[in-house]
């Protein structure tokens, strides 16, 4: 297997080449991004792009890859500009599928990794969203149709290439020990914000699931559309609760701007899409990549506890991980030395 | 009810054992991981279980997909599932309205054997007062009577309110998509409570009382048919003269943007407390024999025609049962 990774700056990516090098069937694994990858990692190639991945097309074709993971969407609106959010994953998107479904192409398989925002959050959905349903409202914020216009090339892909395994997994908000989102900021604060009068089902992911779930469809193939969220649904304040924090509440009405002063201050930053979610919540089916043979190891109640008891042990020694310390120049002693002997150890 | 405890674990250690065979060598972690958290989950299990004695209502049978994990009952902190019900407060709801139920409305049932013990299935009735009092009488009703609870399908509307919306999804309301009735009956085995007149039921005038409007487009006809459960029809009476619509005015509903803006009876007598002050009508609740459909569940769809045949012989039915039960009444107050 040669597989490509895109965004291997970000979080994920990074995370999901660090996986990637543990499977002995996997050849090759090069990574774009305009960011160095954020983990060390042993084998991955790193390749500066900028995140409209336009010398994508010499690279796929130079590689001879047969499986991208399109990792870099951008779903959290708070950590980039509305322009450049657009720039990749909407432009970034379609040049990639383009150089993906270019004629002698020798990709065989492409996995998208997208969210369950593209669902909206309105008080006319359904409790569970199945992945045909479509959403009751049109988008009203630039990622969420920044999402749905990429989500039209990923099914426009599939269609015109009907000898390609097309993936596409819709992630429920991740909480986790590593990754820093929109939840787990606010979950970090003194208090926590609610608004006032709701208390939103909600449904969270973890993130070693999360990168279960793609590895799952890297190593099998499950042509589809799939959402990825923990078992059950949870309330809200039960969330908070878990974590040990009490809630503040904004006023229901002029939500956005009670919230501006706390982007403004730089305390929390609550875009538009993130108050409807603390407004009615939202909720999705997970059962079928469940039956496509994917097994939860957190379910939504799991991943909040385990984001509580990770959130503990950073309190108490300021770090969520403090068996593991890495210390750059020692790993690449270690890895490059020719002082190391090596006969135990994959290369 | 003793030994469902045993079987979880039981079930759990097999769930884990799978996999534990089934681990791949890419997961990071290995997944024994789980039982320390598992360990803690048994000494839990007993405290937290709903068949424990201090509770009392005793879920029906769930499949396994929505059943919570031994060690999520552990992680757990309140008791809302996942259609954002709270039995704890249900329980206290129907503390609160017992004296209600048993002493202002007198609530009296026939043919509660028709509904059934377990497994799904789709409750319907007739809709009527200005601010239905039916809703709580039949689901206070068959909470305490057949210990399972009742989920009340109504208008989305609820869920955009704040305070109101949370109580109500707390209370077991549940905005009625198709999907969450689907869900609720098929998945979960679940009773769901749905009044097919909707609001034109509520918002009839009192001259027009037990006279049952149409049955929406037949919708609950098919959402039983795809969740392969039965309809089972309940007629209700009292609650027309609980609080009866005198007249209604189009404008100030206009206004206020809702359905209808009505001057009942209770208003008149009692000034602005008659918003919340019912009649003492004396309720009786008569439930109609199951009706199962004779067709494939999970379809995408049904024949309109046949749709709409069942549902006019539905709503015949309740209608026939409310002109049979208001000939034997005496007494709106008395029955």
């Amino acid at each position: 297997m040669r597989i490509l990774v895109t965004g291997l700056g970000t979080f994920w990516g990074s995370r999901l080449a660090q996986q990637l090098e543990k499977i002995e069937g996997v050849e090759t694994i090069v990574g774009l991004d305009s960011d160095e990858p954020r983990l060390p990692l042993e084998r991955t190639e790193f390749v500066r792009a900028d995140s409209n991945y336009s010398i994508l097309d010499r690279i796929v074709r130079a590689t001879k890859v047969d499986t991208i993971l399109h990792t870099h969407l951008i779903v959290d609106s708070t950590e980039i500009s509305g322009r450049a959010l657009h720039e990749i994953n909407v432009i970034g998107t379609m040049n990639l599928l383009a150089a993906a479904g270019a004629a002698g192409s020798p990709v065989r398989k492409v996995i998208v990794k997208s969210s369950t925002l593209m669902y909206g959050s309105n008080y006319k959905d359904p409790y569970f969203f199945r992945e045909s349903m479509p959403r009751t409202r049109p988008p009203r914020t630039r990622v969420e149709r920044s999402l749905l216009d990429a989500a039209a090339f990923v099914r426009d892909f599939a269609i015109d290439n009907p000898h390609m395994t097309v993936t596409k997994l819709r992630f429920s908000n991740v909480l986790g020990d590593d990754i820093a989102t929109t939840f787990s900021n606010a979950l970090r604060l003194p208090v926590v914000p609610e608004i006032f009068g709701y208390d939103p089902r909600l449904q969270f992911t973890h993130e070693d699931d999360v990168t279960g779930a793609l590895l799952h469809a890297t190593l099998n193939d499950v042509p589809g559309i799939y959402n990825i969220a923990g078992d059950g649904a949870m309330p809200w304040s039960e969330v908070c609760t878990i974590v040990g924090k009490r809630r503040v509440a904004l006023p229901p009405v002029l939500t956005a701007w009670a919230a501006e002063p706390l982007r403004m201050l730089r305390i929390v930053d609550l875009p538009p899409e993130v108050l409807s979610l603390l407004r009615y919540g939202r909720g999705v089916d997970n059962s079928p990549f469940k039956r496509a043979g994917f097994r939860y190891r957190y379910s939504t109640a799991g991943t909040v506890d385990a984001f509580a008891r990770g959130l503990r042990l950073e309190r108490a020694v300021g770090d969520s991980h403090p068996a593991y310390k890495f210390e750059s120049d020692v790993e690449t002693f270690f890895r490059h030395s020719p002082a190391v002997v090596r006969g135990d150890q994959p290369t | 009810m003793t030994d469902r405890p045993d079987d979880r674990d039981v079930r759990y250690l097999e769930t884990v054992s799978r996999d534990a065979a089934e681990s791949e060598p890419i997961r990071s972690r290995p997944t024994e991981e789980r039982s320390p958290l598992n360990a803690i989950a048994g000494l839990n299990v007993d405290s937290l279980d709903p068949d424990a004695p201090g509770l009392s209502l005793v879920p029906a049978p769930r499949p396994e997909r929505l059943d919570l994990e031994p060690e999520d009952k552990a992680i757990r902190k309140g008791d809302v599932d996942a259609w954002g019900r709270s039995e704890n407060l249900r329980a206290l709801a129907r503390k609160v309205y017992d004296p209600v139920y048993k002493h202002w409305f007198r609530a009296e049932w026939e043919g509660l054997e028709h509904i059934p013990r377990e497994g799904g299935a789709l409750l319907i009735a007739n809709h009527a007062a200005a601010i239905p009092s039916d809703a709580p009488v039949i689901m206070h009703g068959i909470e305490t009577e057949l210990k399972r609870p009742v989920y009340g399908l109504a208008e989305y509307l609820f869920r955009a309110l704040p305070v109101l919306g949370t109580l109500w999804a707390r209370s077991g309301g549940v905005p009625a998509h198709p999907d969450n009735a689907y869900r609720l009956m098929h998945d979960d085995h679940q009773l769901a409570l749905v009044f097919p007149e909707g609001a034109k039921g509520t918002g009839k005038l009192y001259r027009d009382r037990y006279k049952l409007h149409r049955f929406g487009r037949g919708g609950f006809v098919e959402i039983a048919m795809r969740s392969g459960v039965p309809i089972i029809p309940i007629a209700v009476v009292g609650a027309e003269e609980s609080m009866p619509v005198l007249f209604k005015s189009r404008r100030i509903a206009a206004l206020l943007n809702i359905p209808y803006f009505p001057i009942t009876a209770n208003m008149l007598a009692f000034g602005p407390l008659g918003m919340g002050i019912y009649f003492p009508a004396k309720f009786r609740l008569r439930v109609l024999p199951p009706v199962h459909f004779d067709v494939t569940p999970d379809q995408e769809r049904y024949p309109r025609a046949l749709v709409m045949e069942e549902a006019e012989k539905i709503r015949e039915s309740v209608q026939e049962a409310l002109y049979d039960m208001l000939r034997t009444r005496r007494s709106v107050w008395f029955g």
